[in-house]
């Protein structure tokens, strides 16, 4: 460690001020800090001695995504093998699933950071470790076949137009892994929607069994599927939803790993439980009233199968409690998953188009947020007033 | 007729002074005819006209115009504009027409033409209020056009109708870009259009 120090504080005037490499401090800063906890403070305002800091938020949350990427990893190859009628043996299915995961995640990071490194550059800022997540959300959320260069356009987009026009991380309004994922989706739509495209193999159509279905239980349920069925047809048991493997984005259809996720984020008090809980209780509401109302078979699916499938719960755990986007008062946490939840489920079953209603809700609610928030402190505001006013009186 | 100061009143609307960019006026027909490059032109040049009549007739009228009934005599005079145009475009270009739909009629609510009218051939002589009309007109159609022209590239692959993208791209992998054709697309790249612009003029940007 002694020896890296020593080597860092030697190269380190190159990147200072009028050093040669100065054009890229910021680079040098990064990667400093990436090594050693930063000795800059705080110079004025308030001081709060905490040991957790940006780099340590992030990583944590890259942690509680672990879970669902691996599982993410371990599906990709599982539903290409039974797509195929391979033999399902772990270690094979692993490494298929590596080799088509782990390059998603590369270009997602390569020119995510690639942009976010020019933007710091540019605007004379340090490099802001907000794309740490991004960058594994968007693998996340995206089907395992993606082309690489679309995926790439995305990051790009979200990047650009998502967050560094607003003022770079902690600034934007929409969050930019769903940002990226609505542009595949409305730019690329046979890539990202359809019943070829969620297992692996299946768009190219290499060894695929005849008249293997991949359609995302999402899906079914849009064109009005009384159940649920697999490829073969055969019914889907509430378990394999639970445990996910069952077609769908790489990192979306595992509950179980999405909830290990879950209570990281709630163990670390990253995640807010509030929003969770709100979101849940939105979907469960919109989910009954739809089976109350049940006019045709989408809308008779049971509220806790709404739950379980497709995006929402990975939306709600990792996008909705996203702290820059989402709501920031107690109150307006509330009200803003409530809203998701409830907004997800509604436009997943009466708009079939859009069948991942919860990618929507959560991008119409991340604008809405601040509206929210300002109301619920005007609210307060007036509240106080009313009582300062009173007391003054008596 | 092109000395420096009137020379100005053409360049400035191109660029500093641009009404989609700079004055943020016209944007919803910007955001209808991009799709494509060519109604994309036909509707610059219509706009052109209109802009550039309307400016000289209402400058000519401009001392007999009573102020209070001012708006309305505007209107006329752009609405008989627009009509000529309309019919010009049903009898000569009649595809462009249709797909151009109501968005043709609907230059006479465009916020630029009112607005030039109001701020400029009010006040000016005809020959001025000429050359800002023509000078408006082109700072519209220069935005509309790369608009269009970026639209039409990424979301369809052709310009003019006339396919750029070699068929071998398309077998590699390629596809068109949906969201290009979408209207939100429009209003980003004129997004980008203006931080483009913004960035290398410094004085533009707003404190």
């Amino acid at each position: 460690m002694k020896f890296l120090r020593k080597r860092v504080d030697k190269i380190k005037p190159h990147f200072e001020e009028g050093g040669r490499f100065y054009f890229l401090h910021s680079v040098f800063d990064g990667f400093e800090t990436f090594l050693f906890v930063p000795d800059h403070v705080t110079k004025k305002g308030a001081h709060i001695r905490d040991a957790i800091d940006m780099k340590r938020t992030m990583i944590i949350v890259v942690l509680a995504l672990m879970p669902a990427l691996l599982f993410g990893i371990y599906n990709t190859g599982l539903q290409h093998f039974i797509a195929t009628g391979q033999p399902q043996e772990f270690w094979p299915m692993i490494s298929y699933g590596i080799i088509k995961v782990i390059p998603l995640i590369a270009v997602t990071y390569i020119v995510g950071l690639g942009i976010e490194f020019a933007f710091a550059q540019v605007r004379k800022h340090e490099i802001s470790e907000g794309f740490l997540v991004t960058g594994i959300l968007i693998p996340l959320i995206v089907p395992a076949d993606i082309p690489l260069w679309m995926l790439a356009i995305a990051t790009a987009f979200a990047v650009i137009i998502g967050k560094e026009v607003f003022g770079g991380s902690g600034m934007n309004i929409l969050n930019p892994a769903l940002t990226a994922r609505a542009f595949l989706f409305f730019a690329y739509p046979s890539w990202m929607s359809g019943d070829k495209i969620w297992v692996s193999g299946m768009m190219s159509g290499e060894g695929i069994i005849d008249g293997y279905s991949g359609a995302t239980l999402l899906a079914q349920s849009a064109t009005g599927a009384s159940n649920f069925i697999n490829g073969f047809g055969e019914k889907v048991s509430h378990l394999e939803m639970f445990i996910g493997t069952i077609p769908g984005s790489v990192g979306e259809t595992s509950i179980i790993a999405i909830l290990l996720g879950a209570l990281i984020l709630l163990v670390a008090g990253l995640g807010s439980w509030r929003i969770m809980f709100s979101t849940l209780a939105g979907g469960i509401v919109m989910g009954l009233l739809l089976n109350v109302f049940a006019v045709n078979s989408a809308m008779e699916i049971a509220w806790f199968e709404q739950l379980m499938l497709g995006g929402f719960a990975f939306g709600m755990v990792f996008m909705a409690t996203d702290p820059v986007t989402g709501a920031q008062t107690n109150k307006g946490k509330y009200i803003y998953g409530f809203l998701i939840g409830f907004l997800a489920i509604l436009i997943r079953v009466l708009n079939p188009a859009y069948p991942e209603g919860m990618m929507l809700a959560i991008l119409l609610m991340n604008v809405f947020a601040p509206l929210i928030d300002h109301l619920v402190v005007q609210q307060n505001i007036k509240k106080r007033l009313k009582r300062s006013v009173s007391s003054v009186k008596s | 007729m092109f000395s420096k100061k009137n020379l100005k009143l053409l360049t400035d609307p191109i660029n500093k002074n641009n009404p989609i960019t700079v004055q943020v006026l016209g944007i919803c027909s910007a955001l209808a005819v991009t799709v494509k490059l060519e109604p994309a032109v036909v509707m610059s040049l219509s706009v052109i006209f209109v802009m550039a009549m309307s400016n000289v007739v209402i400058s000519l009228l401009r001392n007999t115009i009573p102020k209070r009934i001012r708006i309305i005599v505007q209107l006329v005079v752009v609405a008989a504009l627009v009509i000529i145009v309309d019919q010009f475009l049903k009898a000569f270009v009649f595809d462009v027409s249709k797909q151009l739909s109501v968005f043709v009629g609907l230059i006479i609510t465009n916020c630029i033409i009112m607005g030039r009218l109001e701020a400029f051939a009010l006040s000016n002589s005809p020959k001025r209020a000429f050359l800002d009309g023509i000078g408006n007109g082109l700072g519209y159609g220069a935005i509309l056009i790369i608009v269009a022209f970026f639209r039409e590239l990424f979301g369809s692959g052709t310009i003019w109708d006339i396919q750029v993208v070699p068929e071998k791209f398309y077998q590699l992998g390629y596809a068109n870009n949906g969201l290009m054709i979408l209207p939100p697309m429009a209003l980003i790249v004129v997004g980008v259009i203006i931080w483009v612009q913004r960035s290398r003029n410094r004085e533009l940007i707003e404190e």
